[in-house]
């Protein structure tokens, strides 16, 4: 099953530009798992060291986030959006 | 305040005359500009959202508006912090706003606070207001305004932006999330790119400052229904405006029911700031440095020197070093940069640089782990500027 993946634009410079993305699983773990197969600079942006995903990147399914459903375990289905929403903070002026 | 005793607050023949669409307005009406008249808010910053929400706040009567700003005026401000003009390029951008916020509304009261937002000052600062407004730029601000909003009980009206993204929410009030709810966590440091690396459309904080200054206003007068417990995302390259829920962290360390952080803490460690800053000291420390008059020496000389830039190429068709190659730092992340910059060097010397120096410290601490050495152009292309050719735009 493909499922509609939206990346934001802090991080679509690891997906080719693109906006959004046809996606294969049926959960959450299967859609981000076929993400950072095609695109493995993002593995680093999404996961800890652990293998957890990041504290300031959130995924939603809708307009619902995946810490108040079922995490990473979290079932979709075609019909359904997914949305990467890491947090931004405006334009600290370093490098 | 925000329920203030209305029957003490009077409105001159001016006012009324100057609130007169207000006044008009069933939402609004005298009830509601006496309670605009009554409240006082708070922005921390003056920058790109700090700069339309204030003067929109001003202009609607908010009787008293307090502004956190320490710094000054820059050229590359203009594009987006339209609060300020082209004569006050160098000076106090407290000083500008606070000018033009009393050119724009002299009934209202304007405090200058000149300081940097800290753990030390900020409680007593914010005590004094009914809604703070987060104008700020960075982590570790953003974590400090929201630890002091739930701890002084107070509403942090949020608002981000990015390149030509913008979020927006309004957090801790009435019993909803508060930022920490949302983000547990700040990204390390270099792993986002910034606004000064990354870019920012002008327009976007005029937009997303706006909704922060309309969010406030509601919350003053009780009017309609507030962003709390909504993040908004707008997206301005496609028009588009989406919502998302939010919903409070039970287990949230600042605003959970078994709170762990009571009182504020160090936000430039929570953020790993300084932890960053020495490693890059450590990195600076085993890579050489040359200096922008040297390298102009030895390009003079003809001496065997490859230069590559690591900026992005927007950055390089801007303004670049004459003879120097574009190699940027993420595909030099990737590897293949590595690589094609192994094949360029080829037994030459190697001298790397970008803006500032910071991303071609980055860049040298990837090549060398790849048996690459060189030396990082202390102080970027801005050295080059001041050094070597005073008619380069620093940009």
């Amino acid at each position: 099953m493909t499922v509609k993946v939206l990346i934001p634009g802090p991080l679509r410079r690891y997906t080719a530009n693109l906006e959004s993305l046809e996606l294969e699983g049926s959960s959450i773990s299967e859609i981000l798992a076929d993400l950072t197969g095609r695109y493995g600079d993002l593995k680093k942006h999404l996961y800890n060291e652990d293998g957890k995903l990041r504290n300031f990147v959130n995924v939603y399914v809708n307009d619902e986030d995946i810490r108040d459903l079922n995490q990473q375990e979290t079932s979709v289905q075609a019909s359904d959006v997914i949305s990467i929403v890491p947090s931004i903070a405006g334009g600290s002026s370093c490098a | 305040m925000l329920n203030p005793d209305i029957e003490k607050i009077e409105l001159s023949k001016e006012e009324y005359e100057r609130y007169s669409r207000h006044l008009i307005l069933p939402e609004v009406g005298v009830e509601g500009q006496k309670k605009l008249k009554a409240a006082s808010i708070l922005c921390v910053g003056t920058g790109g959202l700090g700069a339309p929400l204030t003067m929109y706040l001003a202009a609607a009567g908010v009787g008293r508006i307090g502004l956190v700003d320490f710094d000054v005026v820059d050229a590359s401000n203009l594009q987006r912090q339209i609060i300020h003009g082209t004569s006050w390029i160098g000076k106090p951008k407290i000083d500008s706003a606070e000018h033009r916020l009393k050119d724009i509304n002299p009934y209202v009261e304007i405090v200058r606070y000149p300081v940097r937002l800290s753990s030390e000052n900020a409680l007593e600062i914010f005590k004094d207001y009914d809604i703070i407004i987060d104008g700020t730029d960075n982590f570790p601000t953003r974590y400090l305004v929201n630890d002091a909003c739930v701890l002084l009980d107070k509403p942090n009206v949020y608002g981000s932006i990015f390149r030509f993204d913008g979020q927006a929410t309004v957090f801790h009030y009435e019993d909803g999330p508060c930022y920490r709810c949302l983000y547990p966590e700040p990204p390390p440091p270099g792993l986002v790119p910034s606004c000064s690396e990354g870019g920012v459309l002008g327009i976007l904080p005029g937009i997303i400052g706006v909704i922060q200054a309309t969010e406030a206003v509601k919350i003053i007068l009780g009017a309609g229904r507030t962003l709390k417990g909504r993040l908004l995302l707008y997206d301005a390259l496609n028009m588009s405006f989406r919502e998302l829920k939010l919903r409070k962290n039970p287990e949230c360390p600042v605003c959970g029911t078994h709170p762990t952080v009571t009182s504020l803490i160090d936000y430039e460690e929570f953020c790993g700031i300084p932890q960053a800053k020495a490693e890059e000291e450590a990195a600076k420390a085993t890579m050489g440095e040359i200096t922008a008059t040297e390298l102009k020496q030895l390009l003079d000389q003809k001496a065997d020197v490859v230069v590559i830039d690591v900026r992005n190429p927007d950055e390089f068709a801007t303004t670049r070093i004459p003879g120097t190659t574009l190699v940027p730092l993420p595909t030099i992340e990737q590897g293949e940069g590595i690589e094609k910059i192994r094949s360029l060097v080829n037994g030459s010397d190697l001298v790397v640089h970008c803006r500032s120096g910071m991303r071609s410290a980055k860049a040298l601490g990837i090549l060398q782990t790849a048996g690459i050495t060189g030396k990082n152009l202390k102080g970027g292309i801005h050295a080059w500027a001041d050094e070597v050719d005073p008619s380069m735009p620093k940009v």
